[in-house]
């Protein structure tokens, strides 16, 4: 049987094909202003026998294409699972969430905690603070290793912390520097949301800014132990919510 | 609806506004109560309260009034009602669930005040509740800071304002001060009806709101079964009706639905399918029309099985003694019922974990939603312990902190859809 899961999230869309539990078709796209159109665009080539969406935008596909849908919480948690059998917690950080979900021994989420409506340390706000400093999203981790500590960023507003940005640099300040400090920032909020959950480790690292090398540095340096990075840490909720369509039997309850 | 234009014109309401109010109200009505499957019969009373909350029933109380009734307005569960009723007076709750008014009440108030101060702020400047208007004394208790601050500021906007100070914790100096607290609200309504309240009259006064009590914890039990015989969003709703309807007549359309519902759970039909995931809420109390969050729970498929709240179990759940054959002895009474009640303004506050641990194993609960309105520090602090608690109970808790807006909807619906997955 070949099962898909599609994750659409505020920044990109991502859809895995499995056919015995293997990968078979992996595919990312950028969410745009119109998701729908990109969910059809990726879907357009691909067969598959069940589907299953998560994501902030499931709801629209699930009016538009009736698709079953599952909260990304659930959806990373069997990813997670599926990946790494074993792994007790996961720090998903993606374009505009930043969630940390507790999986026990069975691999059943069973407490998540989720930053609140804004955009506060999350990839959306590295992104911001990147453009403020002349670098790509994609380029900031690189350029805040280079860096030297010893700045504190203290917003988790992005439209505060953009100001903070704007007057170190203008007081001279180093961007590399600033970089770094920005990605202590994001970690320190991400390590509050780790410790007040209690959670047990291996932790697993995910979404987009999984793929941020300073960040993931940063967070084992926190920690004291080793974090696991999957190999495409973006498409984990994606693959959860294929796993879970195969699970999936259309009852309510 | 009958034409009330000339009623509202006399109580200073403004009609533009009004309106407005009336017309989201009804949507929302419309919307989240009258698409629900399997209502039981005897919500159609609750609807017709509802879609005359501002017409018949003010009707009703202008008419008491006439007849030498005084209405007396209150935002709080410790208000005695069984002292306004002794009194020979009606008791309104005036405790309001939406945003009206935003930039006229952030001209009095600070913005990180809780959406249920601002509201009642916005009620009063917009001029859309006629509850308020109509009523004859407003009592503004003494519970958290942000009350206590912004009576200060409301007392200036409604003549006939009246300060009730509660006590903090639950020492015998504390009931010393409740005691005479309430024999000061005794003396204030005596003066205003220039009648003394006799031993019958407290008697009375009791009976009828022990009565009420009783048929709210009969419902309440009847929601222990599964399929749950009545929507949350339904008993939230009488429960909120309870603050403003006739209470005889009240305690009377409660028991018919208990009727209804005993039937119901006999036959295993229930207003929710079987093996629903059931979630107790607690928390923050929810004034009409707040139904954002139970109607997010409840759109999931899961079900509210209870509300540990000031309009829910926590404002009704203990009966007054009414055995005392002395003013002196009922006033006793009143004042240890009250005392009871476990606000988070108290310190310290084990009772209240201990009753949402009772209530989850009562009515079968597979978690628990902590509701706490932003910016209400009381019950915000207390949700850290609460969960702490519940959980070493193996107990699932989801900690949410929201307002009046409708902008976190899909934020919300993401928690809440993930916490029915985590407990079903």
């Amino acid at each position: 049987m070949r099962v898909a899961g599609i994750d659409i999230g505020s920044r990109s869309i991502e859809l895995i094909v499995l056919e015995d539990g293997q990968v078979v078709h992996s595919k990312q796209a950028e969410s745009g202003y119109n998701p729908i159109e990109r969910v059809k665009e990726l879907i357009s080539d691909v067969s598959f026998d069940k589907i299953m969406a998560t994501g902030y935008g499931r709801g629209i596909v699930e009016v538009a294409f009736d698709y079953p849908t599952v909260t990304e919480i659930k959806a990373y948690g069997a990813g997670a699972t599926a990946l790494y059998p074993g792994v007790r917690s996961v720090l998903d950080i993606g374009g505009q969430d930043t969630k940390v979900i507790s999986i026990n021994e069975m691999g059943k989420v069973v407490k998540f905690e989720m930053n609140d409506k804004c955009a506060a340390g999350t990839g959306k706000f590295l992104e911001m603070m990147a453009t403020s400093l002349g670098y790509q999203a994609q380029t900031l981790g690189a350029a805040a290793q280079k860096g030297t500590e010893g700045i504190e960023i203290n917003s988790m507003c992005a439209v505060f912390a953009e100001s903070e940005v704007t007057s170190l640099l203008a007081k001279g300040c180093d961007r590399n520097d600033i970089a770094l400090a920005i990605h202590q920032s994001v970690c320190r909020r991400a390590i509050g949301m780790i410790r007040r959950q209690n959670i047990s480790t291996p932790l697993m690292f995910a979404g987009g800014v999984a793929n941020n090398t300073c960040m993931v540095q940063l967070l084992k340096e926190a920690l004291g132990e080793d974090i696991i990075i999957p190999e495409n840490p973006q498409f984990v909720g994606a693959h959860g919510a294929a796993i879970l369509a195969s699970q999936y039997e259309p009852t309510p309850y | 609806m009958a034409d009330y234009t000339q009623m509202w014109t006399d109580l200073g309401l403004n009609h533009d506004n009004h309106n407005a109010l009336l017309d989201n109200l009804g949507q929302a009505y419309q919307s989240i109560f009258m698409t629900q499957e399997n209502r039981p019969e005897g919500m159609s009373y609750f609807d017709f309260v509802m879609s005359e909350a501002h017409g018949l029933r003010i009707q009703e109380l202008r008419e008491e009034q006439e007849a030498g009734r005084k209405i007396i307005g209150s935002f709080c569960v410790f208000v005695p009602e069984e002292i306004i009723l002794a009194a020979g007076c009606t008791a309104v709750g005036l405790c309001a669930g939406a945003d009206f008014a935003q930039e006229e009440v952030e001209k009095v108030l600070p913005r990180n005040t809780c959406s249920l101060i601002k509201s009642f702020f916005g009620f009063k400047l917009g001029k859309v509740c006629p509850y308020m208007e109509v009523s004859d004394m407003i009592v503004g208790e003494n519970t958290c800071d942000g009350k206590k601050k912004s009576f200060e500021v409301f007392k200036e906007m409604v003549p006939n304002f009246y300060q009730m100070d509660l006590p903090q914790t639950k020492t015998p100096m504390a009931r010393h001060m409740l005691k005479q607290e309430f024999k000061s609200f005794v003396e204030k309504l005596e003066e205003m009806t220039g009648k003394r309240i006799t031993i019958e009259d407290l008697k009375q006064g009791i009976a009828t709101v022990n009565a009420k009590r009783q048929a709210l914890r009969r419902l309440s039990m009847l929601r222990a079964a599964d399929p749950a015989p009545i929507s949350g969003l339904d008993a939230l709703l009488i429960n909120q009706i309870a603050f403003l309807d006739n209470p005889i007549r009240f305690t009377e359309k409660v028991n018919a639905i208990c009727d209804e519902l005993e039937l119901l759970i006999k036959e295993t039909k229930g207003a929710k399918k079987a093996k629903a995931p059931r979630v107790l809420i607690s928390g923050c109390p929810m004034a009409i029309p707040n139904w954002k969050l139970p109607s997010i729970i409840e759109s999931t498929g899961a079900v509210i099985v209870g509300e540990e709240s000031c309009i829910g179990e926590r404002g009704q759940r203990n009966l007054t003694d009414d055995s005392a054959d002395s003013l002196e002895g009922l006033m006793n009474a009143i004042v240890d019922r009250y005392l009871k009640i476990d606000c988070a303004v108290f310190t310290p506050n084990q009772e209240r974990v201990n009753h949402i641990k009772e209530m989850s194993q009562q009515y079968n609960a597979d978690g628990v939603i902590h509701y706490g309105l932003q910016f209400c520090q009381p019950y915000i602090m207390e949700s850290f312990s609460v969960e702490k608690e519940l959980e070493k109970q193996n107990i699932s808790v989801l900690r949410l902190e929201t307002d009046y807006s409708q902008e976190d909807m899909g934020q919300l619906s993401t928690r809440v859809e993930a916490f029915v997955e985590i407990i079903k």
